[in-house]
């Protein structure tokens, strides 16, 4: 008979960290290289200014800053952290995984570290393997890292996604609890609509044509067909995750949505229906996309502002390029 | 069936509910962008509306050819014909 592994009863977010990119790039300095305006801009996404990485703000360097806030936050010993999961489609170098130097850095030996490519829904898809590997008994610990460098894969002379992307990482801790604090995640793909945000070739393509005027492989987004799926099919996605939490939506205290764009949010809230006074992230306004941190960047947002306190219930979702998406409730640490 | 005049009522609704445009303002021959401020994402949740409401499906291709509040009447009441 084969012995199985018996995980605890329930699993929480025990600790949140963030790292901004230290540049910060207006909306004016955007429209240096497209015909848009900061006014326009503002009004069809909510942004008025980003941040870029500077050279030393690597992946790496900036997951282990996240990390290192999250891990503090949690008090959780590194040595008993026993899995790390990095969320990012911008680590370009296709091995070895970021994540095992990251776990090294981080002083967490022998830890499983691996990537997962969710693009916008990574940390949310990190949150449920890593609620999973804890109640499975997998890990004691688990350190979700979503972190991304859009602006190495930005066309700055894109109008519609030049002015969206932008860079950081964010970090969860998560580990047993006594009570229940991580509802079922509502996670799911749609790769008939793939072509919908992309890289505008593959690398090999890229390689292959090595004439040297090429300008590199970028995102490409449709933005219109994205707005439409992300305020009306994911929302439903959002409504599922509330359910299943067993919370209804005037429950919810706090509403964290990836940060892709304010007008997205907007949708989503007029069909969610929550409380008035619910907190909101809006975070895009001073950060821009940072697709798979941008869900752990907007909630050390709202501990920053004051907006949030532990014990409060969030519903957190991510959705992007795939399409992805994953969302769930949690009890905030 | 509902009439011309019933869809445009309705959908002015929708126009005002989404953009906030005063729903006298949603007439015939006025232009979404032009005359209504209505942008492109707005445009994409009045059609969206405008699908559930009607009970029709307006492609995003056919959306892109709807400039006026009478091309989009004209098209719903086709489609539900």
């Amino acid at each position: 008979m084969i012995k199985t592994s018996t995980g605890a009863q329930y699993a929480r977010v025990l600790g949140i960290g963030g790292y901004r990119a230290s540049r910060v790039v207006t909306n004016d300095e955007i429209c240096e290289l497209i015909d848009s305006s900061d006014e326009w801009i503002r009004t069809r996404s909510g942004i008025t200014e980003r941040r870029f990485a500077t050279e030393e703000e690597t992946v790496q360097m900036m997951s282990v800053s996240a990390a290192r806030k999250a891990i503090e936050r949690s008090g959780v010993d590194p040595s008993e952290i026993g899995c790390v999961i990095v969320a990012t489609v911008t680590h370009l170098h296709q091995t070895p995984a970021i994540a095992p130097i990251i776990a090294t850095e981080l002083g967490i030996p022998d830890a499983a570290a691996f990537d997962i490519s969710a693009a916008c829904a990574g940390f949310c898809y990190g949150v449920a393997m890593a609620d999973s590997l804890v109640r499975g008994g997998q890990a004691k610990y688990v350190l979700a890292i979503g972190v991304e460098r859009l602006s190495d894969l930005t066309n700055p002379r894109d109008r519609s996604t030049a002015f969206i992307f932008a860079d950081g990482a964010g970090a969860a801790i998560v580990g047993p609890s006594e009570t229940p604090a991580i509802g079922p995640v509502v996670w799911g793909s749609d790769g008939s609509q793939s072509s919908l945000i992309r890289q505008s070739e593959s690398w090999t393509d890229y390689m292959d044509a090595a004439d040297g005027e090429r300008d590199r492989p970028t995102l490409a987004m449709e933005g219109n067909p994205v707005f439409k799926w992300a305020a009306y099919t994911v929302v439903k996605k959002a409504q599922e995750a509330l359910e299943l939490a067993g919370l209804a939506p005037e429950d919810l205290d706090v509403f964290v949505p990836h940060q892709a764009n304010n007008r997205i949010t907007d949708a989503m809230l007029r069909t969610l229906k929550l409380r008035d006074d619910v907190v909101v992230a809006r975070d895009v306004i001073r950060q821009g996309n940072t697709s798979a941190a941008s869900v752990p960047l907007a909630l050390e947002a709202l501990y920053e502002d004051g907006a949030v306190k532990s014990g409060q219930t969030a519903l957190i979702i991510g959705f992007g390029g795939g399409l992805v998406y994953a969302g769930q409730v949690i009890e905030l640490p | 069936m509902a009439t011309t005049e019933e869809i445009r009522s309705q959908l002015a609704e929708i126009v005002n509910e989404v953009a906030g445009t005063p729903v006298d303002d949603v007439q015939q021959d006025k232009s979404f962008t032009d005359d209504l401020d209505v942008d492109s994402l707005s445009m994409v949740e009045i059609i969206y509306a405008a699908e559930e409401k009607f009970g029709v499906e307006i492609p995003d291709e056919e959306s892109k050819n709807l400039k006026t509040v009478g091309d989009a009447v004209a098209y719903i009441e086709r489609a539900q014909s």
